[in-house]
Parts: structure tokens; C-alpha cells; sequence
């Protein structure tokens, strides 16, 4: 029998950066919280051996223990699904701060053609366009509705940055001024420029000055150290929940954390949770922590995963395309790009920082005419100077050796003569991409690992491709005298590294038939569950996601102290 | 090249201090997080580490011995990885730079063991994409991967590995990139790439592991290792900055 505790307000599934800021927000109005977290404690202390790529980067020291509990993959549903048993194509945070500590701070708002993409596309191109089998619809809310939310999350996170011309209206500008600009940005800046395209400085998590934000936390400024992405940050300036909302959340002294808490089950009777069942890691005892509320907020395959193994919400059946549970699973198309060898320049590309770079929004979502183009959406593309950390950046001009004496020669030569320019594309979902429990293989407590089902599309190769040709002419222009780029996109490849940017599985809509949560996250089917966070995005934008999962915990806060005081479905 | 030297005294003389004094982390205990009030302690002491350079620790020698391989498999990863990343003008080759010595050490530990991988059966082929689905782990691999890279050279040239000219050595080892060995047990060109990438690691990875030794794989690279900030560089042109270690980070 599971040992049972008092019952409180509220209770969090994995304290990130929605468990952080849902936290921050309903501890302020004087909630109870508590939140559970399946790894350790963390803190900036912690970073002080932090500049060791060995470490972080290719052991994965801050990453989820796979040994413990990892995903299973298959292309499609003739196949076998096996285990992920090593890192490759995507990496999951664990402990406090989950992936909000490793991220590198790149924080873009979705555009307004994202939220209402179904709708706009039709308007635009008419209901020919979308492929029979392609599951876009809309999200049930505008940009314009979500604009106070993002405000709200920039200003907390103290993002520096500049107007983007092609992006949604703001409410106010960036709480602080853009990063520094280098040559290579510079070069990028100025053949985007030459080209009629809108270069803009990227959005930045890593602060381009100190600030302090509207809780009181004080940051330091970014140095461009070029430690960020499966790093933590040592100064605090890179916006993780951690330096920001956690302390705020803890400081109302209505804030449990409770780390090595893994959460198995969420607990319910009849239509409404009743709390969760978690296992203390260090002791193996099973705890019940019942709650008036539930939220969700580990990451997106975890919050698939305790929902149907929890059966709450109706699972998915991609043969009908009916039920929610596990729907529109969702990627990133991230391979189309340039990479620039340059003979007479070297840049300092071994400094840099998480969110340096410079981006245009001209080939991104609606912002060009696809008529005459077989796909939807688009990408953004940028150069990005995150810092070329030495074992995981040896890039030699295509048909170089991959090792031996020519490749060791043309590895050194280039080593700081290379520049990237890199689409980000954005994910349509399709009915036969999603996410449902493994029918074999198991996790360290015996439950079933989440399975994906998902492949690249003829959508996805024709927006590589497309990508990939534009940044070659940017590239170009910027003077590379040799170019390689991407010539066809392949299969979907779980082994090689392309983004933590999975998307969808509960997903947000408007109608309970088609959409497992509504605007504030909010369970259709279980009104005191709250789902937060990238897995109720409907589709995937060209963009990083994080920006959005913050506009949409904002936005569940909001709701969840709403629902404590009148009960109900909020939309 | 006199711009560049330039630089790099302006660089040296960024001192600890310095830093904090100019990037105003330092001032009116603004609560900036404990890694930086850590390093406060030590800021006397940065430029002790000039020594090293003619001078290296002697200390760093006494990790050079072996925690797995037998003497017969150290000298062979020894001249195996050294063919994947030799000596050159630029400098020293995978053999000169510890190498083989940060691979033993790593197969001692967690990745030796792919302990924190997931390793639970049924095990079964899968697509490509679908990755690495064996049932061995790397210790393993290299112990079955060596053994057949001997077998390899002894079939083909009558030889040991170890005693093969390097062009025979190179045939070998393309023998193993390529698939062309007939080996059961393990993917020949899965153990290739495991050594190569093990090779990079072991050549640029910070000195704390036993390779990259004396940061001459950096320093070859003009990669500066671990460095405090790049504020003073990052909007500059091309800039060479002396390397530092995570030793020189903790300051002893």
C-alpha cells in the first residue's frame, strides 16, 4: 500500500520551465504546491567545471539516464519499434529545471499563421493544398490573444533582443537590447541584405546586459563563454527556471519541491483526477500525493505516457483518426542548410553563446507564396555562433577523407574557417505520426516506454530541399569559396543529433473531438488535469519552441486560478 | 602574426580580477549565482599557469597507465588511432597526444559499460535509423574489434598490426570502415567509427581525461579551451588566445 500524504492545492508533474513558471504564478495568489521531480537538485554551483564538452556534451551528464527509461522508434506501423538506446537525434533533460537548464536560450514567438494555420491556408490556397493525410488544425486561440503571454514570459526571462519585421505585433519591445553582433553575423547580416531578405539579431535567453526583472531576480550578462546548449549556465545568465521562477515560487513559502519523486500514475475517479501516485527514487517507496489540481509539465513524451497509462483522455487510434491521446506527433525539419569553407578568413567561432545569431523570417510559415510549391509553412534560417566546440566540430569540404592524414590536415585547416547557415523547418503532422505505449519494451519500474511512430514526409523533403537552397544563395553571397549543402533529406534518423524540439501528443484545440486540451491546457476530459507545455502544440513552426511553452504556461497559470475559484471548463 | 601576439598579451593580462571587475558581476553582491562567487577565492592565482607551458606537471604522467586494455591491445589502439589522426606539420598525431590512454580510461567507466544506456533485451536487428541495437557493450566491442583487427592483419599481410607498414595499416583499418571483414559478432565498421570518434575525443577533449596532452590538441587548433569570457574577443576579428584547462579553472 502506498503511503498517503495530505492533500494540497495543487500538484506538479515535473518542475521545468512550465512546472517553474506555473509554480512562480499560482504560489504568488497563495497556492499550495507541491512539485515532484523524478532527478536532482539543482543550482549554479553546480556548473563550475562546466566548460568540458567531453562531459556534457557527449556523455550527456545532464541528461535523462537511459538505462532507466528511454523511448522506442519505428518509421512506420509495419515495423518493429526498438528501444533509443543511445543519445542521437534529440536530447531529454532531467532534474531541476529539466531542459530549460541545457537549452540555449534561442526564444522566438510561433507567428500568427501558426496558431490559425488551417484556416489561413485554405484562405489562401484553398482546401487542395493540405495533403489528405496532413492533420494541421488550428490551435483555438490567435496570437493576438497570446501576445500578453509572451510579453509576460520575455520580461521574466529577460530576453534581449531586436524587432523581427516579419514576426506578430508586439506590446512592448525586448526587456533588454540585442546581443553583440560578429563578423560572421555581420556577414550574414549584410548578404541577407544584398539579397531583399529581413536579417534580424536572434532573440536571446543569454543576457546581452544585466537585468532585473519584474519578480526582482537579478542576472549577470552573458560572457559568450560558448557553453550553453547540454551545458548549465555558471553565471545565471542564461534564463533557466532554476535562477528565475523556481527561487520566486520557493520564496512564497507555499512551494514543495520534492526531487528523485518519479510519478507513475496520475490518480482519478470518475472524470476528475484525484492526485498521483510517484515513486521516491532514493527509497523506492510508492507515495500517493493526492491534490485538488494535477498539471503536467514533464516533457512531452512523458506527458503522453502518464496519461494513457493513467487512462485518462481517449488514446488515439491512427487507423480512425479518432480519440486525442497521443495525436500529432510532431518534429522539426532541420537539415536543410549550408556550410560555408572560407580560404582567406578565420572567425572566432570557438567563443559565442546559446541564442547568438542572426535570423530571417522570409521563408518562414506564410511569409512567402507557395502556390507553385509542394509544401506548407517553411523555416526560419540563421547563422548561429554557439561556439564550435572542438570533438563535435571537425566539418572538412565534401570529399575529404572522414579520417587519416588528409582529413586530420583539412579538419585543423578549417576549423575556425567554417560558418553554417541552418534552416529550421517547421513539422506538419500527419494521421500516421503519434506517440502510444510500447506493447514490449519497459522502464525501470516495469511500466511501458512511449513508442513513436514517425517519418520524414514528401512535405518534409521538398521543405529541406527548399531550404537548403536558399541557404546556399545566402551563403554564397556571404563569400564562402566552397559550399556544401544538403542534397536530399533521407529517412527520419534517430542517431544523429537534429533537435529537443518534439512536439504534440495533447494537443490544444477548440473542439473536444479533435483536441485533448483547450487554450489554458486544460483537459477536455478530466477539467482539473492541465497539460503544459510543446505537447499541445498542434504542428511544429520553424522555430525554437520554447518562447511558446512559455507564452502557454503563462496562459494555464491564469486558467488554473481561475478554475480554483469557479471550477469548470475555462474555454 | 604581430597582431595576433599583440592580442594575446592584451588577452593574458584579462586577469581573474579583471573580469569581474569589468564585466560588474563582482559589484554590490548582486546574487548572481555561486559557481562565479566560487572562483573569487582563487583570483590571486591565474597566472601561476604560465609555468606549464615549458614546464608541464609532473603529476599529469602518473595517469599514463592502464586501467582495461592488456599491453598487446594498448599498442594496438596506439597505432590504430594514430593512423586515424597522424602526425603532421600542424602536429602531434593521436599516439603523441594520449590517446589510446584517455580510450582505456573511458572503457573503465560508464561508457566502457554503457551504463547509462539502455541496454534491456529482446534484442533485435532494427533499420539503420533505428540505431544501435546489440546486446554488447563497448568494452566488449573493443575486445572482440581488436581481436579481429589482429586476425584481419594476420590473414592479409601475415603480420601482427602493430608491425605493418602504414599503408598496410591503413588497408586494415579501411578494410574495417568498409564493411569488407567478415566478422559475425560485431559491425566492423560500427567498432571503425567508435575508435574514430573516440580518437577525436581523446585528441580534444579537456587534459583531465589523459589525452589532449599538454593541450597540444587544442593548441593546434588555436582552440583556447576553457575560458572565464570571450566579451573582450567575440566582436573582434580572428584572435589567438593561449588555451586553459578546467585545472587552471579550479585555480590549484
Amino acid at each position: 500500500m502506498a503511503k498517503k500524504l495530505p492533500k494540497v492545492d495543487v500538484v506538479i508533474v515535473g518542475v521545468g520551465w512550465a512546472g517553474g513558471i506555473i509554480a512562480a504564478e499560482l504560489t504568488k495568489q497563495g497556492l499550495n504546491c507541491v512539485g515532484l521531480e523524478r532527478g536532482k537538485e539543482r543550482k549554479t554551483e553546480d556548473y563550475f567545471m562546466v566548460h568540458d564538452e567531453l562531459r556534457y556534451a557527449l556523455r550527456y551528464d545532464l541528461m535523462q539516464n537511459l538505462s532507466k527509461e528511454t523511448i522506442t522508434f519505428r518509421g512506420n506501423e509495419k515495423l518493429r519499434a526498438l528501444p533509443m538506446r543511445q543519445y542521437g537525434s534529440f536530447i531529454l533533460g532531467d532534474g531541476l529545471g529539466g531542459s530549460g537548464v541545457h537549452w540555449n536560450g534561442q526564444t522566438y514567438r510561433f507567428l500568427p499563421y501558426d496558431f490559425e494555420i488551417r484556416s489561413k491556408t485554405i484562405e489562401r490556397y484553398g482546401e487542395k493544398k493540405i495533403p489528405a493525410d496532413m492533420t494541421i488544425q488550428d490551435w483555438g486561440i490567435t496570437y493576438d490573444e497570446l501576445e500578453p503571454y509572451f510579453d509576460k514570459f520575455e520580461k521574466m526571462a529577460g530576453i534581449s533582443g531586436e524587432e523581427n519585421p516579419l514576426a506578430g505585433k508586439r506590446s512592448s519591445p525586448y526587456p533588454t537590447p540585442p546581443m553583440k553582433t560578429t563578423p560572421a553575423l555581420e556577414k550574414f547580416k549584410k548578404a541577407a541584405i544584398n539579397l531583399k531578405l529581413h536579417p534580424y539579431n536572434r532573440p536571446s535567453a543569454n543576457l546581452s546586459e544585466a537585468y532585473t526583472n519584474p519578480d526582482g531576480v537579478a542576472r549577470a550578462a552573458c560572457q559568450y563563454c560558448a557553453y550553453c546548449e547540454r551545458f548549465g549556465c555558471e553565471y545565471g545568465a542564461k534564463a533557466d527556471p532554476v535562477v528565475t521562477v523556481i527561487p520566486v515560487a520557493k520564496k512564497t513559502g507555499k512551494f514543495e519541491i520534492r526531487t528523485h519523486s518519479n510519478v507513475r500514475r496520475v490518480l482519478k475517479s470518475g472524470n476528475k483526477a484525484t492526485g498521483v501516485m510517484y515513486v521516491d527514487t532514493t527509497t523506492g517507496e510508492e507515495i500517493e500525493q493526492p491534490a485538488d489540481i494535477v498539471v503536467l509539465t514533464s516533457y512531452v513524451f512523458n506527458n503522453v505516457r502518464l496519461l494513457l497509462q493513467s487512462g485518462i483522455g481517449r488514446p488515439y487510434d491512427p487507423t480512425t483518426g479518432a480519440g486525442v491521446i497521443g495525436k500529432n506527433y510532431a518534429y522539426q525539419v532541420q537539415k536543410g542548410n549550408a556550410t560555408g569553407f572560407f580560404e582567406k578568413e578565420e572567425f572566432n567561432t570557438f567563443a559565442g553563446a546559446g541564442a547568438l545569431g542572426m535570423t530571417v523570417d522570409d521563408f518562414n510559415g506564410d511569409n512567402f507564396d507557395h502556390s507553385n510549391l509542394n509544401f506548407i509553412h517553411g523555416g526560419s534560417i540563421a547563422i548561429s555562433q554557439t561556439g564550435l566546440r572542438p570533438i563535435s566540430n571537425n566539418k572538412v569540404p565534401k570529399g575529404t577523407p572522414t579520417w587519416g592524414k588528409e582529413f586530420k590536415a583539412n579538419s585543423v585547416k578549417y576549423a575556425n574557417r567554417v560558418l553554417s547557415v541552418g534552416g529550421q523547418g517547421a513539422s506538419m503532422p500527419f494521421k500516421h505520426h503519434y506517440l502510444d505505449l510500447d506493447p514490449t519494451y519497459k522502464d525501470e519500474f516495469g511500466d511501458p516506454l512511449i513508442r513513436i511512430t514517425y517519418d520524414f514526409e514528401e512535405q518534409d523533403r521538398q521543405l529541406a530541399k527548399y531550404l537548403s537552397d536558399r541557404c546556399k544563395e545566402i551563403m554564397k553571397e556571404m563569400g564562402a569559396d566552397h559550399i556544401d549543402t544538403m542534397e536530399e533529406l533521407g529517412p527520419y534518423d534517430i542517431t544523429t543529433y537534429q533537435s529537443t524540439h518534439n512536439t504534440g501528443g495533447i494537443i490544444m484545440g477548440a473542439d473536444p473531438n479533435t483536441s485533448a486540451v483547450n487554450n489554458y491546457s486544460q483537459m477536455w476530459e478530466a477539467e482539473n488535469v492541465f497539460v503544459v507545455g510543446a505537447s499541445a502544440f498542434a504542428h511544429n513552426s520553424g522555430y525554437n519552441p520554447t518562447g511558446t511553452v512559455g507564452a502557454l504556461s503563462y496562459r494555464a497559470a491564469e486558467g488554473i486560478l481561475s478554475y480554483k475559484q469557479k471550477g469548470g471548463i475555462l474555454a | 602574426m604581430a597582431e595576433n601576439s599583440k592580442q594575446q598579451e592584451k588577452n593574458e593580462s584579462l586577469s581573474r580580477r579583471k573580469f569581474l571587475k569589468s564585466s560588474g558581476i563582482a559589484v554590490g553582491g548582486l546574487a548572481v549565482g555561486g559557481a562565479l562567487g566560487r572562483l573569487l577565492p582563487f583570483k590571486d592565482k591565474t597566472n601561476t599557469d604560465k609555468l606549464d607551458v615549458k614546464n608541464p606537471r609532473v603529476a599529469e604522467t602518473y595517469t599514463q597507465a592502464l586501467m582495461y586494455f592488456s599491453q598487446q591491445q594498448f599498442k594496438m589502439v596506439e597505432a590504430a588511432t594514430e593512423r586515424i589522426f597522424p602526425a603532421d606539420d600542424n602536429g602531434p598525431g593521436a599516439k603523441d597526444l594520449g590517446v589510446a590512454y584517455f580510450i582505456d580510461h573511458q572503457l573503465s567507466g560508464d561508457w566502457g559499460f554503457n551504463s547509462r544506456e539502455y541496454m534491456q533485451p529482446p534484442f533485435f536487428k532494427g533499420e539503420k535509423v533505428q540505431g544501435y541495437q546489440g546486446r554488447l557493450n563497448r568494452r566488449e566491442i573493443f575486445d572482440i574489434g581488436l581481436r579481429e583487427l589482429q586476425n584481419h592483419s594476420l590473414t592479409k599481410y601475415k603480420k601482427n598490426f602493430v608491425e605493418l607498414s602504414e599503408e598496410e595499416q591503413n588497408d586494415i583499418l579501411t578494410d574495417f570502415a568498409e564493411n569488407k571483414v567478415n566478422i559475425t559478432t560485431i559491425s566492423p565498421s560500427g567498432f571503425f567509427n567508435m575508435l574514430r570518434s573516440s580518437t577525436l575525443e581523446g585528441a580534444y577533449s579537456d587534459p583531465l581525461y589523459s589525452g589532449n596532452r599538454n593541450m597540444d590538441g587544442w593548441k593546434m587548433r588555436n582552440y583556447p579551451g576553457s575560458q572565464m569570457t570571450y566579451t573582450q574577443v567575440i566582436d573582434k576579428e580572428f584572435t589567438v588566445i593561449p588555451p586553459k584547462s578546467l585545472k587552471d579553472h579550479l585555480g590549484q
